[in-house]
């Protein structure tokens, strides 16, 4: 009983925050409903006893992601309302719509109508004695050993990725009207209007 | 022990969230609202991932979540930068703004 309602409160949320990225015009509001739904997703690893994957969801998600989000909208100045009402690519909205609906009733409709198969590996049993941290980093660093070494280099790539990107030329401070080079050595076109 | 919530729900609930994400990442074009999009797409990989480690009894699938988290910053990272840069040269840029792939 208390599961359902966990449950459904943890559902309604994540959808409201999942409709509330999809509709709401300011970019804050939708990183706002962003937090929502991750933590609503949060509450539902808790509800399936993944502790320590909801810790993380939250730290991670809510804390790092959507506050880089945040930053991002913030540094920018992009706050403001985006026109919904265009449409510059004729028919694209609802061909979307449609598209959305039928891959969510296609997933559901095989929720519904197959069963799950398939037996867990031995050395991935899950022991439920609330200790699934030691679980889970017994299993990283011996099955999943090289995925997590490869994860290392991803972030090290990526780090210096953003470096790259974020680095303005040296020389004289460019101001808001100049127009700032987006890579270094980059090849300067013609904006056409 | 709670098992009142069948993992059909849950997957349910999975489906209908990445269904959304994708229609926003179709419907939406500003490119950080895309973004917030793809997150929400992840998010939904990442419940049916935990609803299936508990299905099967098997700590491999929250491993994987792991390893989707991060991903998901790495990609948010450089994706940012990205967009930084595009926003930077033209503050209301859309996504069909960026449709080159060169500055």
């Amino acid at each position: 009983m208390v599961e359902v309602v966990v449950f459904a409160i943890a559902a309604l949320v994540v959808l409201g925050g999942a409709a509330g990225v999809i509709l709401q015009r300011n970019p804050v509001h939708a990183a706002l409903s962003l937090v929502a739904t991750l933590f609503g997703i949060a509450v539902l690893f808790v509800a399936q006893e993944a502790n320590f994957l909801a810790a993380v969801q939250v730290i991670v998600y809510a804390g790092a992601i959507v506050v880089l989000f945040l930053f991002v909208i913030m540094l920018l100045g992009v706050d403001q309302a985006d026109d919904l009402d265009a449409e510059p690519l004729v028919g694209q909205r609802p061909v979307a719509i449609a598209l959305g609906v039928l891959i969510g009733a296609g997933m559901v409709l095989v929720v519904a109508t197959s069963t799950v198969t398939g037996v867990p590996a031995a050395s991935e049993r899950w022991v439920r004695n609330g200790e699934d941290v030691a679980q889970i980093g017994r299993l990283l660093f011996t099955d999943h050993l090289f995925a997590f070494e490869i994860t290392s280099l991803l972030l090290v790539i990526a780090v210096v990725g953003a470096v790259l990107l974020a680095r303005t030329r040296p020389g004289p401070q460019v101001d808001a009207e100049e127009d700032v080079p987006v890579l270094p050595g980059e090849v300067v076109y013609e904006e056409e209007e | 022990m709670l098992a009142a919530v069948s993992s059909g729900w849950y997957l349910s609930l999975g489906a209908v969230l990445f269904a959304m994400g994708a229609a926003g990442l179709m419907v939406r074009r500003n490119p950080l609202v895309m973004f917030m999009c793809i997150e929400l797409m992840l998010n939904a990989v990442n419940l049916t991932f935990v609803t299936f480690a508990r299905r099967l009894d098997d700590v491999g699938g929250q491993v994987v979540v792991f390893f989707v988290l991060v991903v998901a910053a790495a990609e948010v990272v450089v994706g940012l930068g990205i967009i930084v840069s595009i926003l930077r040269r033209s503050p209301a840029a859309t996504a069909d703004d960026a449709s080159y792939l060169r500055g």
